[in-house]
């Protein structure tokens, strides 16, 4: 039974009846953001990128954001979307890491693991009115089967050999359907890295919300490799050809 | 002790008329009955060693660890009741974590030390609370190097190059002091600590027993793990043929 509280008009008021007339406690828009991710698997395993700018809006506020990034032994992680949401949810992802670490049982998180529980943590938020506002790509290796799967701000889940966020829905994704679709396993990883740089770089071309120092990461059975920022070639002749602006 | 049964033992909250609280020292007595545990902080790391006594032969193997982990780079080794233990590791834990999510950063040996000692320290203060009966050892690595503290049951905590606490403590600290602590290296602590734990070993009272070592050294990436099985083996190796070896010497006198 609820306890039986006095309820006085001058006594500080419990968050939940504040919101209903008070301010609003949500997250309304993103503030610094990163773009698109594009990820998919290959022969060895599962490859991803995504560049190191966090938006300020139109403003390239911060030029060496790292958007993906390991989770325990075998997982790799990348991130769309509001940069600070990406840092709280890092400090969950640190705190179940640690706990498991704890246990001291030989074992770790799996890749399935940590995005069912990523998962349940943005459809949990969103169904408090309250998202992380993010898209996620987790990628891994969990008992010799690739696992690619992606997870936004609603909580929409779903895997595929194929993933994209944001703009790369649009602009990378084509691309993947025709060149990795239906062949992931022929895919060696100099053609993989061939083809990821071709989105990269119709998102480069495209996307005014990326530039061009990027990351590029793999995992395969011998593990996660993040590579350092580099830059692709790129090509602007084009551009005088452009008229009708 | 002179005053037992005067009635100044009844409850942690009363002093004996010379200034003693006599439930803490019940405690330590509690902690005097359980295996050694003993804890060497040498230049490039340091070592948690425990005489896990085994009260019979059906346990499994390496089960029921005395040596727990509380936060990646903290080890907890105890001598005394095991199920205050895993309350004051669970306190470890949730007191790291509390640290890490507050500054980002892992918790200091010190501060740990200091917010451990002042929650066992709060159960010497109330009638109705039992302080616990554990001294807890907790090794430790932060920006000044690796780390040991020693907990007693009434929260005084000190810091130490090498640490006993259990049955064996006087015969292992005897021990301890003779380790030369400005040159060993952590690969040597771990022998010694294995060698330590076996010679405070008392044949006479308890046969079977079982040695855990845990460390945290730059081999394990400064966390705290329990050393590889072949580090082990190695060191119970070393172990033994030192215990020869003082017979055989024993023998010849």
């Amino acid at each position: 039974m609820d306890p039986i509280t006095l309820r006085l008009p001058h006594t500080v008021q419990q968050p939940q009846e504040l919101a209903s007339y008070g301010p609003t406690t949500r997250t309304t828009q993103p503030l610094v953001t990163g773009t698109s991710v594009v990820a998919f698997k290959y022969k060895d395993g599962i490859i991803m990128a995504a560049d190191c700018l966090g938006s300020y809006g139109s403003l390239a506020r911060f030029r060496n954001e790292k958007r993906l990034t390991q989770v325990g032994e075998k997982t790799l992680l990348g991130v769309s979307g509001d940069m600070s949401d990406y840092q709280f949810l890092q400090h969950k992802l640190e705190d179940i890491i640690t706990h498991e670490y704890d246990m001291d049982d030989e074992q770790t998180l799996s890749t399935k693991s940590v995005y069912k529980y990523l998962t349940n943590i943005m459809y949990g938020r969103r169904n408090k009115f309250d998202p992380l506002w993010n898209a996620y790509v987790v990628g891994g290796i969990d008992n010799g089967e690739k696992v690619l799967g992606f997870v936004d701000m609603y909580g929409t889940t779903y895997s595929s050999d194929t993933i994209s966020t944001g703009f790369g829905n649009h602009l990378a994704q084509p691309i993947l359907r025709r060149r990795v679709e239906g062949r992931t396993d022929q895919i060696t990883e100099e053609e993989a890295v061939e083809i990821l740089d071709e989105c990269m770089r119709v998102l480069l071309y495209r996307d005014c919300r990326t530039f061009n120092k990027l990351r590029r990461a793999k995992v395969t059975a011998q593990g996660v490799e993040i590579s350092e920022p580099y830059s692709l070639e790129t090509n602007w002749t084009f551009a005088e050809d452009i008229v009708g602006y | 002790m002179t005053s037992i049964g005067t009635g100044y033992d009844l409850s942690v909250s009363t002093y004996s008329p010379d200034g003693r609280v006599f439930q803490v020292e019940y405690a330590q007595k509690a902690v005097d009955n359980s295996g050694t545990a003993i804890g060497l902080r040498v230049k490039d790391g340091v070592v948690l060693a425990v005489e896990k006594i085994k009260h019979s032969r059906l346990l499994v193997p390496n089960s029921n660890k005395r040596i727990m982990t509380a936060g990646k780079h903290i080890g907890v080794a105890s001598a005394g009741w095991m199920s205050d233990t895993r309350h004051l590791v669970k306190r470890v834990r949730d007191e790291a974590h509390n640290y890490h999510s507050i500054y980002k950063a892992d918790i200091p040996a010190k501060i740990i030390a200091e917010r451990m000692g002042m929650y066992v320290q709060a159960y010497t203060l109330y009638s109705s609370v039992r302080p616990f009966g554990v001294s807890t050892l907790l090794a430790c690595k932060d920006k000044d190097g690796p780390q040991l503290y020693m907990l007693e049951p009434s929260g005084e905590y000190v810091g130490y190059r090498g640490c006993a606490a259990g049955k064996g403590k006087q015969v292992a600290k005897t021990e301890i002091e003779k380790l030369n602590f400005e040159e060993l290296t952590v690969r040597e602590a771990v022998k010694e600590a294995a060698r330590i734990i076996y010679t405070a070993h008392d044949e006479a009272k308890d046969k079977l027993f079982e040695l855990e070592l845990s460390w945290i050294c730059a081999e394990t990436n400064w966390l705290h793990s329990h050393v590889p099985q072949d580090v082990l083996d190695e060191a119970v190796q070393f172990a033994e043929n030192s215990l020869d070896e003082d017979d055989e010497m024993d023998d010849e006198e």
